[in-house]
């Protein structure tokens, strides 16, 4: 044990070390690993926040979804009974005419009837003055008779 | 071999000292230049690595130095709670200097000394005999004092910059012993100025010491090894080295700790 100027020596270097220890090591490297530290820090809370969005986006998504299939349902029900209504218009509209068309068409035949039957009674009255007359040629004046054979014409 | 022994061991533990005589103003250069180059070691990696410092994709280098600046800051955050720029750098420089020092142990002990004595022999026409190189700085007790009264100084500058220079007089006569009437202040004084004073000169010695102690029984029992025959002595020396690791290691981290807690205690009032 003997003490001598290597002590004093030993005190400078240590001296001179603390100081650029202090100076050029501990604080660029704790600075530096604060920073790595924040830096993580910050990277978990923004994937915090983006797990968080993207719940609310699959959220948001499945209700969109939803609406759309009720609403296309709905466009699909409104449609079919649409469609519904257009065949049903149109089974009536097509009653109805062919409901007209009979009843015109029976009209129709009835003034053909009509007529057919008129045509008929005036060949009929025709015939039987025709014949009347050339029975009662002599007997009947036409002009004096003439009441009487209109009577019997539309008795026809 | 009982005087070669002796000479063997002796010459293993005598310091290339600057002056034959010695004596106050002589330097063991050995030791200090050792501490001196792995101070620079020290100081130049971490600069290093701190310069370059990457915030992303860390080198092996970085992560290495980030894990022993983490370690140490947490230790200081722990115990010392009060501000301070200077305790954090001192706690750091303390653990790797001292670890570094302490390492020189696991070289083998006759590989420094040797090529001293080759170097000394040819190039400078030295009697090898006379050429001494002690390559552990911390099994020399002015380096372990020249740490601890720096520690001394610091603890003195942390104890006025927290109380005052009037504060920490005072406590040096008022505690730990405390009286109600001035009378009684006055004759408690010397007693606790007496306990204080070993208070605070047995903080020095024993980190001084208790380093110097390890080492320098660990040196000498490498030693002590290195004279049994060659065949046998990794019976004891992959022990003692592997053990010898925890030692180093150790003493490096008692000294910063208690470091740090002493300097805690500056700050604090009692």
């Amino acid at each position: 044990m003997e003490f001598n100027v290597t002590l004093l020596g030993q005190a400078i270097t240590f001296a001179i070390l603390v100081w650029f220890t202090m100076k050029f090591v501990w604080p660029p490297l704790t600075n530096m690993m604060e920073e790595r530290a924040k830096r993580i820090a910050d990277g978990l809370a923004a994937a915090e926040r983006g797990k968080q969005d993207l719940e609310a986006a699959e959220k948001r998504v499945a209700d969109e979804l939803r609406q759309a299939k009720q609403q296309a349902t709905e466009l699909i029900l409104a449609a079919e009974k649409r469609a519904n209504q257009i065949v049903e218009e149109a089974k009536d509209a097509a009653r109805t005419e062919g409901a007209k068309l009979v009843t015109e068409a029976k009209s129709q035949i009835d003034q053909e009837v009509l007529r057919a039957k008129e045509a008929l009674r005036e060949q009929v009255a025709g015939l039987a003055v025709a014949g009347a007359e050339k029975i009662l040629r002599k007997e009947i004046d036409a002009a004096k008779h003439a009441d009487l054979l209109a009577s019997i014409k539309a008795e026809f | 071999m009982a005087s070669n022994a002796t000479d063997y061991i002796k010459h293993h533990l005598t310091f290339w000292n600057s002056s034959h005589e010695g004596g106050f103003s002589s330097l063991h250069v050995d030791s200090f230049s050792v501490s001196l180059i792995l101070g620079f070691l020290f100081a130049g990696v971490f600069a290093y690595v701190a310069r370059n410092a990457k915030l992303e994709n860390p080198g092996k280098l970085q992560l290495f130095v980030e894990s022993i600046v983490e370690m140490v800051d947490t230790q200081v955050k722990e115990i010392f709670h009060a501000k301070s720029a200077v305790i954090a750098p001192l706690a750091l420089t303390i653990f790797c200097w001292v670890f570094l020092m302490n390492a020189m142990d696991m070289l083998p002990v006759d590989l420094i000394p040797m090529a001293a004595q080759w170097i000394g022999f040819t190039f400078f026409g030295a009697d090898p005999h006379h050429v001494y190189f002690r390559v552990v700085p911390s099994a020399d007790v002015n380096v372990t004092f020249g740490l601890s009264i720096s520690v001394l100084i610091c603890i003195i500058g942390f104890s006025i910059s927290a109380k005052g220079l009037g504060g920490w007089i005072k406590e040096l006569f008022t505690a730990p012993f405390h009286a109600s009437g001035p009378v009684g202040t006055i004759l408690l004084a010397p007693a606790n100025f007496a306990l204080q004073m070993v208070e605070l000169l047995a903080k020095p010695i024993s980190l001084s010491l208790r380093l110097f102690g390890n080492m320098y029984s660990g040196e000498l029992i490498f030693i002590l090894i290195a004279l049994l025959p060659w065949a046998a002595q990794w019976l004891l020396g992959a022990p003692w080295a592997i053990f010898h690791i925890l030692v180093i290691t150790l003493q490096a981290f008692v000294f910063m700790m208690l470091t740090i807690v002493y300097l805690s205690l500056a700050v604090e009032k009692h």
